[in-house]
Order: structure tokens, then C-alpha cells, then sequence
């Protein structure tokens, strides 16, 4: 009880101080915020132009169903391979009809379809990777009613350096923020805990425990924290709507990474707390 | 009660503080630790405090030994000794009766037995009426009684007093002595480090401990026999 009444006491009788701390803590999370809503979207993009990962396997105009069932039959054992699609020579025109209308006369004023049938290879989450579609490609241009296995190799490479470049880039610039918030975060909270130094001198001098001393200090920390938390949190929509009202489409953070930033600013206020309040208990 | 064995205090900018200072303050004795600016009253209070730890040397204050009191059990030692301060050291744009609550509040007094007690102590100190006044609004003398009130919160063996009148005018420092007075008669040993030669004088019967340069060069009261 003296834990929570002083802790909110604290607030009470240097409101300034605690708003200005709890700001700090605010704006450092807001960047991380704004950190996460950029990793966030990168993330998105880059996973919807993964799920279109495929390989394309072309069959010969005189493979027999048999042979294709074979093929299609092995291409579905692959444990990395979801669902593989047979689409028949008439099938590609008339999806080459209705995707490029531009060549729509051609194809019309053509007697023979020149479309070749084809097996398109779908893969799970997770798998659409150089390797795995290598593999898939290999084991399908073994067949001789293969004309051709692709997937876009270039493409696909390009795509997975970009991911690695987007994950370094995510873990060293994620890294750096948080250092630069939690240094933010520390020194703002040591300042409000200066401020209460006569305080702590106090409870020594007279004798209050240690953890007595500590505990009403560490809530303060976690309190600023959090309500930083909060700040950082309307900010970041407040961005996002704008982003998103006046620039371009860019998708919201999901909830539990909201949960876990103001988790993580509380427990930052907490153990900030704990380190300033640890250099005063060694003073008196 | 207090006992100081072969103490010496160095430190790494200044160097020694204190060299080889023995002496020894028994239950419900009266002593004055006296001596120039520099000499080592400060640092000898805050090492029977327990503030600081001597480089050489044992401190022993109501059972507590230097050697071996750990951080972790300080507030244990801190119960059974009171201090004062020059300064006060009162928490400002509290009231009286807030800095001495506090204070039982921080030590695990509870809740229904604090207004009461913080009243009883005020009124000991010769401060009942006073108690809902702004520490600002008190004088010198007020104030120093009430950092007082708060150093008996845990109603301890011993008083440390480091320089309680240097702020104070004579008559508030002779109200404050009175007090002194009084809790030593109920049984409280005081030490009362103060340069103020002319109190020193006031109180012929009081023990003496004076320090020059770190050294204890006089002690009113000791016995040939060094303190075991």
C-alpha cells in the first residue's frame, strides 16, 4: 500500500518533473515505434511478394496424362510443396486472354494455341526459399516431357538478399534505437529520482530497508514507463493515420507488438529506476 | 555502546583522515567529539554512523561491528542509532508532522500508531503546538528539534549529533542542549561533534574528545587502559 501511495505520490508533487520524465520515455519509445511500424510494413511487403514464389513447370505439348499425373503425384510428396495446380494449354490461353487483352486479337486470330500446358508448384510459408525452389525445378527438369522448370531464379535471389539486408538492417538499427531509448529512458528517470535524493537519504538515515526504500521507486519507474508507453503509442498511430490519409497505404503494428512495447517501457522505467536508485542506497 | 579500536581512515585524493583513533563512549554517556575544521570530527561520525568503513581499525556501535556489518543488515544498526545534522536534513514543503510520519513510516511503524506517535515526539521536543507548521516556517532551533523528533523514531541507544547548533543563535542552542540534556538523563548516549569552543566551556562536566589532524590528542575521560 505505502508502495503504490508513494509512487503515485511522487507524481503528485513533482507533476512537472514526472510529466517531462514520462515525455522523454514518450518520444524515445515513439522512435521505436516508428522503428517497428517501418519493420513492420517492410515485413509485409516483403512476404506478399514471397507468396508469389512458384515454380513453373512446362510440359510438352505430347506428354501424356499419365506422365503428368506422375510428375504432379511426386511434386505434392515434396514436404515443402502445398498444392500443385495442372493447367492445360486451353486453360493458359484463356488466362492469357483475360490478364493481357493487349495480345487478346492475336491469340483469337491464332489457329494453333501456343501455349504450352503447364504444372504450377505452390510452396508453404516458410519454404519459398533459392534452395527449396531449386530443388523442386531439379527434380521436374529430370522428367523428358519437361520442356522447362522456372522460377524466376534472378528474381527469387534478389528478393531473399533484399530480406537478408531488411533483417540486419532490422536487428542492428532495432538494437541501436532501444540503447538509444533505454539511455534516454535512464537518464530522464534518474533525474526525477535526483529530485528525491533528500528522500532516500532520509529512509537510510533512519534505518528503512533497502528493499523498502527501492520498491515505491521501481513503481514510479515502471509508472513512467508505461505512460511513456502509452505517449509513444499515440504518436505512432498518430503517424501512421497520417501516413496513411496523406502519403500511402502502410499497414497498423499488430497488437501484440503494442503490448510487448509498453511491457518493455515499463519494465526499461523499472529497471532504470533500480540502477539510479542503486548508486543513491550506496551514498549514505 | 561505542567503541573505536585502533581506527584509521584514508582516503585516495585526501589521505588519512584519521590515524589510529581509539576511544570508547559507554551507555548513557555524554561526550563532545571537538577539534578544527580538517581534524576528522565529520569523518569519525560518519564512521560510527557507519556511513564509511575504516581502511584500519574496528568501529563497534551497540553490538555492530565495522568488520562485519553488511550492507544488507545496515538498517538493523541505523534502528538503534539517531542522527543530526547542521543542516537538518528535513524534507522540505513538509510539515513537522509529515518529516518525523515519515520517517516511522519508512521503518515500519503502523498506520494507526503514526499520527499519534509523531505527535508524542514533537511534543518531547518542545514542538506539540507546531506540528501541522511548513518546515519553512520554523526557525533554526524548531527545525533542528524536529530533525530531533525524527532521529528518535526507533528510540535508539545513541544520539550522534554532527555540529546541531553550528546554524543556531545562543538561546536556540541552549533549548537545544536542554533536550540533549533530557534524553541522556532518560538513558540515551550523545555524541555531539562541535567546534564551538565556548559550549564546550558552558559544559565542564561533559567528556571530551578532542582531535587535531586526525589524531585523537585528548580525552577528558579516558583511563590509562586502552579500550579492549
Amino acid at each position: 500500500m505505502y508502495v503504490i501511495r508513494e509512487a503515485v505520490a511522487a507524481f503528485r508533487r513533482a507533476p512537472v518533473l514526472m510529466g517531462l520524465s514520462a515525455g522523454m520515455v514518450g518520444l524515445a519509445l515513439f522512435v521505436v515505434g516508428l522503428f517497428s511500424l517501418a519493420t513492420y510494413n517492410l515485413q509485409v511487403a516483403l512476404s506478399a511478394m514471397e507468396e508469389r514464389v512458384e515454380v513453373v513447370v512446362y510440359l510438352r505439348d505430347d506428354a501424356r496424362q499419365t506422365e503428368i499425373d506422375t510428375l504432379l503425384v511426386e511434386l505434392a510428396a515434396f514436404p515443402e510443396v502445398s498444392r500443385v495446380n495442372y493447367v492445360s494449354k486451353r486453360d493458359a490461353l484463356e488466362r492469357a486472354q483475360r490478364e493481357l487483352p493487349e495480345f487478346g486479337q492475336l491469340f483469337i486470330e491464332s489457329e494453333v494455341n501456343p501455349l504450352p500446358q503447364s504444372l504450377e508448384v505452390e510452396l508453404r510459408p516458410g519454404n519459398r526459399t533459392p534452395d527449396v525452389v531449386d530443388r523442386v525445378a531439379g527434380a521436374a527438369s529430370n522428367y523428358p516431357f519437361v520442356e522447362d522448370a522456372l522460377y524466376g531464379e534472378e528474381w527469387v535471389d534478389r528478393l531473399f538478399a533484399l530480406r537478408r539486408i531488411g533483417f540486419a538492417s532490422t536487428a542492428v538499427l532495432g538494437v541501436a534505437f532501444a540503447m538509444v531509448a533505454a539511455l534516454i529512458i535512464g537518464t530522464a528517470l534518474r533525474i526525477a529520482i535526483l529530485a528525491r535524493r533528500d528522500e532516500i537519504y532520509i529512509m537510510r538515515l533512519v534505518g528503512a530497508r533497502d528493499s523498502f526504500i527501492r520498491r515505491p521507486f521501481l513503481l514510479e519507474g515502471a509508472l513512467a514507463g508505461l505512460a511513456g508507453g502509452v505517449l509513444a503509442v499515440g504518436l505512432t498511430y498518430g503517424t501512421y493515420r497520417g501516413v496513411s490519409t496523406y502519403l500511402f497505404d502502410v499497414e497498423w503494428i499488430p497488437e501484440g507488438w503494442i503490448g510487448i512495447g509498453l511491457l518493455t517501457g515499463a519494465l526499461f522505467g523499472a529497471m532504470s529506476s533500480a540502477a539510479a536508485i542503486r548508486r543513491h542506497l550506496k551514498e549514505v | 555502546m561505542i567503541k573505536l579500536t585502533h581506527v584509521s581512515k584514508e582516503y585516495p585524493k585526501r589521505g588519512h583522515a584519521l590515524r589510529d583513533v581509539s576511544f570508547q563512549l559507554g551507555k548513557g554517556e555524554f561526550a563532545f567529539l571537538t577539534g578544527h575544521s580538517g581534524s576528522g570530527k565529520s569523518t569519525t561520525m560518519r564512521l560510527i554512523h557507519m556511513a564509511d568503513r575504516p581502511s584500519d581499525g574496528e568501529v563497534r556501535v551497540s553490538g555492530f561491528s565495522s568488520a562485519r556489518l553488511t550492507k544488507r543488515d545496515l538498517w538493523k544498526m541505523r534502528r538503534r542509532v539517531g542522527m543530526v545534522f547542521q543542516d537538518f536534513r528535513l524534507l522540505p514543503g513538509r510539515t513537522a508532522l509529515e518529516n518525523v510520519s515519515f520517517a516511522l513510516e519508512v521503518t515500519g511503524t503502523p498506520k494507526k500508531a503514526i499520527q499519534t506517535r509523531a505527535g508524542r515526539l514533537l511534543t518531547q521536543v518542545g514542538l506539540g503546538t507546531k506540528s501541522g507548521a511548513l518546515v519553512e516556517e520554523l526557525s533554526g532551533g524548531e527545525r533542528q528539534r524536529v530533525a530531533i523528533a525524527r532521529a528518535l523514531v526507533n528510540d535508539p541507544y545513541v544520539l550522534l549529533a554532527d555540529e546541531p547548533t553550528g546554524n543556531l543563535d545562543d538561546r536556540a542552542t541552549r533549548g537545544i542542549m536542554e533536550l540533549f540534556w533530557d534524553l541522556n538523563a532518560k538513558g540515551m548516549a550523545v555524541l555531539m561533534a562541535t567546534h564551538d569552543l565556548e559550549l564546550i566551556r558552558r559544559y565542564p562536566q561533559v567528556r571530551l574528545f578532542e582531535l587535531d589532524q586526525g589524531q585523537l590528542v585528548l580525552d577528558s575521560g579516558a583511563t590509562d587502559s586502552e579500550p579492549a
